[in-house]
C-alpha cells in the first residue's frame, strides 16, 4: 500500500480512517499538520490534547506563565506535579506521554507585535488557536493572522458562557470586523476576575480543535462568518450569522492597520498571576 | 468468480480484527482509482458478515464473494462501482 501509516498508526487512528470523510489518506493530512496553540489555558489545554490525540503532526505551544495550582480546576493538560512548572514544558511532556506521533514546538513567550508574526512563521502552521485569557492578546491574534493570511480560530471564555469563530483568509469576517476596538479598560472582566467553570474549556477548546481538524482534512463546513456562543446555564447554543465588513480596518478593502498594535493590558491582570 | 475479474490489487486481513479489517480494506482500497478491483482474502464469521457490507455503504461493489475449503473468504471489489 502506498499509504505510508505504520500498523501501529492504523490501529491508533482506525475511528478516523472508518470515517468515510478522513480515511487513510485523511489521517495522512493530519500527521502532516501543524497547528499553532497560543496559551495553554482553559481552552488551549483540551484543544491541544485533542489535536495530539488526533495525530496532528506538529503542534506548537505558545505560553509565558507557569503552572498555578489555581490552573487545575480546567486546564487537564497541566497536573498537580507540574504545578511551578512552565505550562508549555507541562503541555509537552503531556503530549508525548500521549502520543509519540506528535512533534511539539514550545515558545516560552508572551505574544507580542514583535514575536507573534515570527512564531506563526516559525513552522509555516496550517491553522491558529487563540487560546488566550485577555483582549490585547486576541486583538493581536488577530491581526497577525489576517496579516500573515491564515486561518484561526478565535474563542473566549467567562463565568457559564463561551463564543468562537473561525477567519479564514480571503473569505471574512475577522474578530475585528465583529469588535472593531478594544472594550474600554475594566470595562469586561477575565475569567481571572469573574470566574469560570472549568468545563468551559473543554467545551469550546474542543470546539476550537475540531475546527482545526476541520480545515486541515478540507471537509465540512467552518465557523468562518458565524459567532457561536454557548450558555451552559441554559444550555443555549446559538449560531450567529456575522458579515464581513468591507470597511474594517485590518481585513477591509482599504486596511488602516497594516502593522500590529500591542494594547495596553489592564493592570489588575498582571497583578494577579 | 474471481478469474473473471482483472484483480488490480489483493489484501489479506485474516491477520486483524475489527474495525481493523475494515480499515486495511478501505486504505488498500484509496490507492486504487475508481472502476479499478481489489482481491480480499478474510476469516468467515464476524469479517465476512461486516465487511462486504460497509463496502457497499462506501459505495464500492461487491462483485464476488467466494469460500474456499479453509472456510476463509476472498471478495472481489470494485472501487465506487456502487451508486450511493
Amino acid at each position: 500500500m502506498s499509504v505510508s501509516l505504520t500498523n501501529e498508526q492504523i490501529e491508533r487512528y482506525s475511528r478516523h480512517i472508518i470515517l468515510q470523510q478522513v480515511g487513510g489518506k485523511g489521517q495522512e493530512k493530519l500527521l502532516g499538520g501543524k497547528v499553532l496553540v497560543i496559551g495553554t489555558g482553559g481552552l488551549g489545554a483540551p484543544a491541544a490534547m485533542y489535536l495530539a490525540a488526533a495525530g496532528v503532526g506538529q503542534i506548537g505551544l505558545v505560553d509565558f506563565d507557569v503552572v498555578d495550582l489555581s490552573n487545575l480546576q480546567r486546564q487537564i493538560i497541566h497536573q498537580t506535579k507540574d504545578v511551578g512548572k512552565p505550562k508549555i514544558q507541562s503541555g509537552k511532556e503531556t503530549i508525548a506521554e500521549m502520543n509519540p506521533d506528535v512533534t511539539v514546538h514550545t515558545y516560552n513567550e508572551l505574544v507580542n507585535s514583535a514575536n507573534i508574526r515570527d512564531i506563526i512563521r516559525d513552522q509555516d502552521y496550517d491553522f491558529i488557536i487563540d487560546g488566550t485569557d485577555n483582549f490585547p492578546a486576541k486583538f493581536l491574534i488577530n491581526d497577525a493572522c489576517v496579516m500573515e493570511k491564515k486561518a484561526y480560530s478565535h474563542a473566549g471564555i467567562i463565568r457559564f458562557q463561551g463564543q468562537l469563530m473561525t477567519y479564514v483568509p480571503g473569505q471574512g469576517p475577522c474578530y475585528r470586523c465583529v469588535f472593531p476596538t478594544m472594550p474600554p479598560k475594566d470595562a469586561v472582566p477575565t475569567c481571572r476576575q469573574a470566574g469560570v467553570l472549568g468545563v468551559m474549556g473543554g467545551i469550546i477548546g474542543t470546539l476550537q480543535a475540531t475546527e482545526a481538524l476541520k480545515y486541515i482534512l478540507g471537509i465540512g463546513d467552518l465557523l468562518n462568518g458565524y459567532l457561536l456562543t454557548y450558555d451552559a446555564l441554559t444550555m443555549t447554543f446559538r449560531k450567529v450569522k456575522i458579515p464581513h465588513n468591507h470597511d474594517c480596518a485590518v481585513c477591509g478593502d482599504h486596511p488602516t492597520i497594516t502593522e500590529l498594535v500591542d494594547y495596553e493590558q489592564p493592570a489588575c491582570d498582571l497583578r494577579n498571576h | 468468480m474471481s478469474e473473471a475479474w482483472k484483480i488490480d490489487d489483493t489484501i489479506d486481513i485474516t491477520d486483524v480484527v475489527c474495525p481493523i479489517t475494515f480499515v486495511k480494506v478501505k486504505m488498500a482500497l484509496e490507492d486504487l482509482d475508481d472502476g479499478q478491483i481489489l482481491g480480499v482474502h478474510l476469516n468467515e464469521g464476524e469479517p465476512i458478515q461486516n465487511v462486504p457490507r460497509s463496502l457497499k455503504d462506501e459505495g464500492h461493489k461487491v462483485l464476488s464473494v467466494s469460500q474456499a475449503a479453509d472456510g476463509t473468504y476472498d471478495l472481489v471489489v470494485q472501487k465506487g462501482g456502487r451508486e450511493l
